[in-house]
């Protein structure tokens, strides 16, 4: 018996499509993988993680344009500028004397070489920001549970690139991935407060983000005070350009608890005390909105 | 001298007859219009990754043709023994050596020319932005690092029959170099002796391709290299370009023809 070799093809075409009709279901059980929103879930599963730190060292890398010391050079690899911009932290002239991780050239050779490469420390502005923004976003996809990705982005875009609704967008995503944090909740009050200038929502927000922060593991809360810190000495902030004197005292004895320099809190204190002291015919304060 | 560039000639003819270059260059003009694509938080401005993600892929693609047009070259005349007419021309096997560097430098030129019209089209168009002048430094120490490295590849090819092998061999070195050479010197000042005496042997004996590899100027836009530092990043190049040409020619000199 002779078979058509069209009809063997037929025959085996229909045997494909009825497996697969009938294994499809099944088979979407047997891994995670499949149920990822995103291409790169599917393509690595899990070791997408690892991408994502080197994609935020990218960006720590653009934010340099290009000065950055390679796995060679000593440095602490821990500390991203990136972060610590988005913390309000500025380098001093003793950092960036110990961020000169080149030195002096040890041969001709380092000495020739650098000529042809990046020897100055600098840092993008005027709206250069914006291009650390796609290899935050990779990370972002990559690693959905990287938190800091969100925090710096938005504070990015909401600081230096002017875009508000990006910003609130992506750390919207990123509560959605990581409904704890409060860290991403401290970054959208911050929004609410200083882009939105929408002071109820912000106290919400940075509330609520404090009760995230106590909801930590004592071990967890004694790693991350600085947390504390910030949360409460901005709703202290909040509550003193609110009129609600009490309040931001209440707040500020807080942060003393954990701050590393309560002696400036106490000056913040007194001289809340003192507008509170000061005669009833001062110019009133904005009424406290609940 | 026309010997030599008759040579030249026949390897450059090579170039388009073979389907290498336009394979590589549709794939770096597809990968980079795909990422330039991509719309990251609504701001079309952002423009540094295609421009990386695009020179990235010109080191690559530059690399692999000058290689692979390279090792072949020798391998393949023995092979199909037309090295033998060849050679009975009269050409003298320096000549056949310097033919061949010739024609796949001057070939490799033509690639990254083509390469670099690309990137200054996409680079340009989304940034607004035209400085030549860097384009043109990154083209010339890229071009001559090429020089070094299609010498060495000649002269791998004399040792190895394969040019798989000496591709694979090269690239790697090639690749080594680039991407650990300048920090051998740290690297050294780490270990005791006698590794800190090898690598520091290895230091300074290499040449140190990662020179002409200014990528991060181009991408982050930091300007020209100074023009003196290029003239002698180019002497650099021709002084290894001579020792590797050499080196194949004292090879090639007294190696049997016969496969």
């Amino acid at each position: 018996m002779k078979a058509s070799p069209y009809l063997v093809l037929a025959l085996m075409l229909a045997v494909c499509f009825t497996l697969a009709t009938g294994l499809e279901p099944r088979a979407a059980t047997w891994s995670n993988r499949s149920k990822s929103d995103n291409v790169f879930g599917v393509l690595f599963g899990n070791g997408r993680k690892l991408f994502a730190n080197q994609f935020f060292t990218m960006a720590d890398v653009y934010f340099h344009s290009g000065y950055y010391p390679s796995i060679f050079d000593l440095r602490d690899e821990s500390r991203k500028e990136i972060v610590a911009e988005s913390h309000g932290q500025t380098d001093s002239a003793e950092d960036e004397k110990k961020e000169d991780f080149l030195g002096k050239p040890k041969d001709w050779i380092d000495r020739f070489g650098r000529h042809f490469h990046i020897t100055e420390h600098t840092h993008l502005e005027h709206k250069n920001e914006r291009e650390i923004l796609p290899w935050l976003r990779l990370a972002a996809d990559m690693d959905p549970q990287k938190i800091e990705t969100y925090t710096v982005g938005s504070f990015f875009m909401r600081e230096h690139l002017n875009q508000p609704q990006e910003a609130e967008a992506f750390l919207h995503e990123g509560l959605r991935n990581n409904p704890n944090s409060y860290e991403i909740l401290f970054e959208l009050g911050r929004l609410y407060y200083e882009n939105y200038h929408d002071t109820a929502r912000a106290r919400n927000v940075w509330q609520f983000a404090l009760r995230r922060w106590l909801q930590q593991d004592p071990k967890d809360q004694k790693e991350n005070q600085l947390g504390f810190d910030e949360i409460t000495v901005n709703l202290a902030h909040l509550e003193e350009n609110a009129g609600n004197y009490e309040d931001a005292i209440r707040w500020f004895q807080a942060a003393q608890k954990v701050s590393p320099d309560p002696t400036a809190l106490q000056q913040q204190i007194d001289d809340i005390k003192k507008k509170m002291a000061a005669p009833a015919n001062a110019p009133a304060a904005a009424p406290h909105q609940p | 001298m026309n010997t030599i560039w008759a040579l030249a000639g026949v390897v450059i003819k090579e170039l388009y007859r073979r389907k290498d270059f336009y394979v590589l260059f549709v794939l770096t003009a597809l990968i980079t219009i795909a990422a330039g694509m991509v719309n990251f938080f609504h701001d079309p401005k952002i423009v540094r990754y295609v421009k990386d993600i695009c020179m990235l892929l010109i080191w690559v693609s530059a690399l692999v043709i000058a290689l692979i047009t390279t090792a072949r070259q020798i391998p393949a005349e023995r092979e199909s023994r037309t090295i033998f007419p060849l050679l009975a021309k009269p050409v003298t096997r320096w000549q056949f050596i310097l033919g061949k560097f010739l024609g796949c430098w001057l070939a490799s030129g033509i690639a990254l020319l083509v390469f670099y019209i690309f990137f200054a089209i996409i680079s340009g168009s989304r940034e607004q932005n035209w400085p030549w002048l860097t384009w043109l430094q990154a083209i010339w120490l890229q071009w001559a690092m090429l020089a070094i490295v299609i010498a060495l590849s000649l002269c791998g090819s004399i040792i190895s029959a394969a040019p798989s092998s000496t591709t694979t061999i090269c690239f790697i070195t090639v690749a080594g170099i680039l991407l650990v050479g300048g920090h051998l010197n740290t690297v050294a000042l780490h270990q005791s002796q006698p590794l800190q005496t090898i690598f520091y042997t290895i230091y300074f004996l290499i040449p140190h391709l990662e020179w002409f590899d200014i990528r991060d100027r181009v991408v982050y836009d930091w300007g020209l290299v100074g023009w003196l530092d290029c003239v002698l990043a180019t002497l650099y190049a021709a002084a290894y370009t001579g020792l590797f040409l050499l080196l194949t020619w004292i090879g090639f000199r007294r190696k049997s023809l016969n496969t």
